[in-house]
């Protein structure tokens, strides 16, 4: 076990004990969400940019299956796997950061109360199904060839399509979130747009991922990389030039001029999406890591920096809530490395069905 | 290369049509209270500050004193709601004005925390009041981020927290009684009754007086309207209502939702056209 | 024994000066009385006034006899006589005549004439360790006094604090293992009243209740008279404004002390002490009792306060009430924590340096 490995456990080990502190402890005590605050940075990076970042089976699943590149094939179940963790150990923040989680278990179940007009309601199933489908995608990875893969693999056409469909609903509903939120938005962030200016900032995410997560599977990096990050990058600037013009059309462009917080930190998203272009040609890791940034930043801009309760309010992740995240991520890593070793992943890899 | 863009952008203009159907999807309709909506009316000409208020709601809720609000611990004196306090008091002061105002839930007509509930624990309930059911609560605040009047408060000290806010004393309201507050405030500063009645006693009392108020009942359309009206001498911004915009708050988000779902009509539409692609696909590379 | 109407008109007390009794007795106990439920003080004057005239025994124990002498304060003449018109003070150390074996004497022709009916008054708290020998009242051991004449009494009284639970002599580590009347006496009600002293109104009121009534006034958890032990001091008190209102004194003498304002930061024990004092003061003088003249309440009826708790050490609001200021409309919610930003830096700047590192070294794994 390699030394980095054993940090990533440590501090796995540190997040489950913080979390089994916090059910004893109350969410006051072990964060810093208030009244004015109440979501924070477990959904704001766990769930929504976390499950941005783990786009990646979404998006080379759009480009295997739908746009017919057969040669991006070897990155698909990896990509999958970095999805079903990713989703994973978003759907256990949320229960981390739920105060009455022991009613969690009607969301899915209670039909007749269903608010069909809460976003969250759409979140929150379509989540919990993608899930099962992302880890149901990996059974013929995981498992041995058996009557129940066999049934799978038969139906893997509609359950891949699944896994297309409901992240499309998903994610763009994660824009719809903060959509109602209204007046409390920043105008910057506040636009009708929100749920497809999340969709398409997810998949550039997801893409930007897969190029990030090559550089650590221990094997030589595949030309194709280049490919998916020009991808990631066009979308980028797509998505750049559609804020700006929704901007113009509502009559805010003043607003990202201003030199206050939240111009500031328009103009630093939006740097981050439009570097790449630069960087591309010196360094792939570092361009792949703008456009995830990038997206990871305007999701923090619209959920935390661009909401605004009011005079008086101020949030900051406490030390606790922070090593919470860390933990989780950390075991999400280490997961991965452990998974991609036992299993057939990677492309190449031994029994590789 | 050139096949891969052009179908980036194939992709990209199939999103942004889609993106345009809420636009081309009928506009929902602006709600209107109930027929028997209930209400109060508050009018800060009339308030002393008492805070008889307060207190009634503390007792006839059974809530705890809040000793960490700016008493030092001498006294229950909460700066703002919270999950003590779903009822307050506060003070505006200004150089030469000066002005009460009793913060509670307003009750909207098309309220933000309802739209938003997944379970529907926050509803609209008898008389058009937004009730509360912790059965139904997973805690995940998500009424209290959307609310743009921040009532909704949250438990945080708690191991089983729940939402707190003013539901107008639904319970007391059954009986064919009075909301605790309206009971003992001794000057008649907030009052409580039928909502078409509260809104025509406000332009009432707006036409007799026209210098001693502020020409506008809030509430009235604000944020779609609500079923707490308000008259003020001062301006209501300095009361704290930050927002005058008509619209209700759920209106832009579930237009563009139910825009692009049309029901369930475009998911499934959607999936059939993604299985449809893969089949078609079946053992062609475009490589 | 007469009546205690008869006996007033035998001594020719004036029913104007009776009246007025009455109507003293109606204000020190407006509610919680049987004698004082009436509208008027002529029905008062009525129902007291047809109550047999009670024999009354009054025993000193541990005392200093403070409970007696605001009795005898009372600072009318004519209403101290009175009070010996409507009671039949049998027996009493101070103000008897008598001394040596004819007080003895005394004592016991009053416990035969009278026996099974007369109210014992106990004033001063019971020794009990070492079988009671710190107290010695004619050779006989203060215990066995109080047994004694207890068992043959109607009903105890326990007239202060030290009868009531063992006053001052029971405080710190009580030499004498002083304790109060209803620790040994367990068969006849006592009702307790503890003060230091307490209101002279309210022993009146409570024995002729029982002399009207047969029956003690209700009583709370402790023994107390709820007509008078209901509330704390702090819920009727007339600087309670100055408290609302966040005035206090700070130091004796300074100008909030001057201008009357709340001594809760002196040390008063008012939020916490159940006793009339802040309504009903003493000597028959206005503001004549400690908040009045300016020093904050000791908490003198309260077991675990008095004499316990130091004088100016301040207590802790049991039900807090709402102030006179009010809250802005903004409210500054806590500050952002320093150390969590730092940490926050911390963590950032690692992730950072190591995604540098790891660019310079493309396909370098954890292997």
């Amino acid at each position: 076990m390699s030394r980095s490995y054993k940090i990533l456990l440590g501090l796995g080990a540190l997040g489950i004990a913080l979390i089994i502190w916090r059910f004893f402890a109350g969410l006051g005590a072990s964060t810093a969400l208030s009244d004015g605050y109440p979501l924070g940075l477990w959904i704001a990076l766990d769930v929504v940019t976390g499950t941005a970042l783990a786009c990646g089976g979404y998006a080379v699943a759009l480009l295997v299956y739908i746009f017919n590149r057969g040669k991006y094939h070897p990155l698909v179940r990896p990509a999958i796997l970095t999805s079903a963790l990713g989703y994973t150990m978003a759907g256990l923040s949320v229960a981390i950061d739920l105060g009455r989680p022991w009613n969690m278990w009607k969301i899915p179940l209670f039909i007749g109360d269903w608010n069909l007009n809460s976003a969250l309601l759409e979140v929150a199933l379509f989540i919990m199904a993608y899930v099962v489908v992302l880890w149901i995608e990996l059974t013929p990875a995981l498992l041995p060839p058996s009557r129940l893969t066999r049934i799978l693999d038969r139906a893997l056409i509609w359950i891949i399509a699944l896994g297309m469909l409901l992240p499309t609903m998903h994610q763009s509903s994660l824009g719809s979130l903060m959509l109602l939120a209204g007046p409390k938005l920043h105008p910057l962030w506040n636009t009708p747009l929100l749920p497809l200016l999340f969709l398409i900032t997810c998949l550039a995410m997801g893409y930007a991922m897969v190029v990030f997560e090559s550089f650590f599977s221990g094997r030589p990096l595949s030309p194709m990389l280049a490919n998916l990050q020009k991808i990631a990058i066009g979308i980028g600037i797509a998505f750049v030039a559609l804020r700006v013009a929704d901007l113009a059309w509502r009559g805010h462009l003043g607003l990202a001029m201003q030199l206050d917080l939240y111009g500031i930190v328009f103009w630093i998203e939006t740097l981050l999406w439009l570097a790449p272009v630069l960087l591309l040609s010196r360094s792939l890791f570092l361009a792949a890591m703008c456009i995830a940034l990038a997206g990871a930043l305007y999701r923090f801009d619209t959920y935390l920096v661009g909401f605004q309760p009011g005079p008086g309010w101020h949030y900051f992740p406490s030390v606790s809530e922070m090593f919470i995240s860390i933990g989780l991520i950390a075991i999400e890593i280490a997961a991965y490395i452990a998974l991609i070793k036992r299993f057939p992943i990677l492309a190449g890899s031994r029994s590789h069905t | 290369m050139s096949s891969t863009r052009r179908d980036l952008f194939k992709g990209l203009a199939a999103a942004a049509t889609i993106s345009i159907l809420p636009t081309a999807a009928e506009a929902r309709e602006r709600k209107s209270a109930p027929s028997d909506a209930v209400g109060l009316l508050y009018d800060t000409t009339l308030c002393v500050g008492c805070k008889a208020c307060v207190v009634a709601c503390k007792e006839a809720n059974g809530m705890a004193p809040d000793v960490d609000g700016y008493g030092g611990g001498l006294y229950d004196a909460p700066e703002g709601l919270n999950e003590y306090t779903r009822n307050v008091i506060q003070l505006y002061r200004d150089d030469e004005e000066t002005s009460f105002v009793k913060k509670q839930c307003m009750h909207c007509v098309d309220p933000a925390c309802v739209g938003a509930c997944m379970l529907g624990a926050m509803h609209k309930g008898a008389f058009g009041v937004v009730s509360y059911d912790a059965s139904k609560c997973v805690g995940c605040r998500y009424c209290e981020t959307v609310c743009p009047f921040n009532v909704p408060k949250f438990e945080w000290a708690k191991k089983a927290p729940k939402i707190v806010k003013c539901e107008l004393c639904r319970d007391r309201l059954a009986e064919g009684k009075q909301p605790a507050c309206t009971e003992v405030c001794p000057r008649g500063a907030v009052i409580y009754g039928k909502y078409t009645d509260l809104l025509a006693e406000a332009h009432h009392r707006l036409e007799a007086a026209p210098n001693k108020y502020v020409p506008k009942v809030y509430g009235e359309r604000e944020l779609g309207g609500t079923q707490v009206l308000y008259l003020s001498h001062v301006p209501f911004e300095s009361l704290g209502f930050r927002f005058s915009d008509e619209q209700a708050v759920p209106h832009v988000q579930q237009t563009v939702q139910h825009g692009v779902y049309q029901g369930f009509a475009a998911p499934v539409a959607l999936y059939a056209l993604l299985g449809a692609v893969m089949f078609r696909n079946r053992g062609r590379d475009e490589s | 024994m007469s009546t205690i109407a008869q006996r007033l008109r035998l001594s020719g007390v004036s029913r104007r000066d009776f009246l007025t009794f009455c109507g003293k007795l109606m204000v020190a106990a407006p509610f919680g009385l049987a004698i004082t439920d009436f509208l008027t003080p002529e029905a008062v004057a009525q129902a007291v006034g047809a109550a047999r005239r009670p024999s009354v025994i009054w025993l000193h124990m541990q005392d200093c006899t403070g409970c007696t002498e605001t009795l005898l304060r009372t600072s009318q003449p004519d209403l101290a006589s009175l009070l010996f018109d409507v009671i039949s003070l049998d027996y009493h150390e101070t103000v008897m005549a008598a001394s040596g074996h004819d007080a003895e004497l005394a004592l016991r022709d009053a416990m035969k004439q009278n026996d099974g009916k007369y109210v014992l008054v106990v004033e001063g708290s019971i020794p009990t360790k070492d079988e009671g020998i710190y107290l010695s009242v004619g050779g006989h051991k203060g215990i066995d006094l109080l047994k004694d004449v207890a068992s043959h009494s109607a009903a105890v009284i326990a007239m202060g604090s030290c009868a009531s639970w063992g006053g001052i002599p029971s405080s710190t580590i009580n030499p004498t293992g002083a304790t109060g009347v209803d620790s040994i006496v367990k068969d006849k009600p006592v009702i307790n009243l503890p003060g230091c002293p307490p209101n002279p109104y309210v022993l009146l009121a409570a024995v002729l209740e029982y002399a009207a009534t047969g029956k003690p006034p209700q009583l709370d958890a402790l023994g107390r008279p709820k007509f008078a032990y209901d509330r704390t001091i702090h819920d009727h008190c007339p600087r309670r404004a100055h408290f609302d209102a966040g005035r206090f004194a700070q130091q004796f003498g300074d100008e909030g002390h001057r201008q009357g304002w709340c001594l809760y930061q002196l040390g008063c024990k008012g939020p916490v002490t159940h006793a009339p004092c802040s309504t009903r003061h003493f000597n028959d003088v206005v503001d004549c009792w400690p908040i009045g003249i300016g020093h904050p309440c000791v908490g003198c009826t309260e077991k675990e306060i008095a004499f316990t708790v130091p004088i100016h050490a301040t207590v802790g609001i049991e039900r807090p009430f709402g102030p006179d200021t009010y809250p802005e409309i903004h409210a500054e919610s806590r500050a952002i924590s320093p150390v969590a930003t730092g940490v926050a830096g911390v963590v950032g700047g690692a992730v950072l340096a190591a995604g540098v590192l790891i660019s310079r070294n493309p396909g370098a794994s954890d292997e």
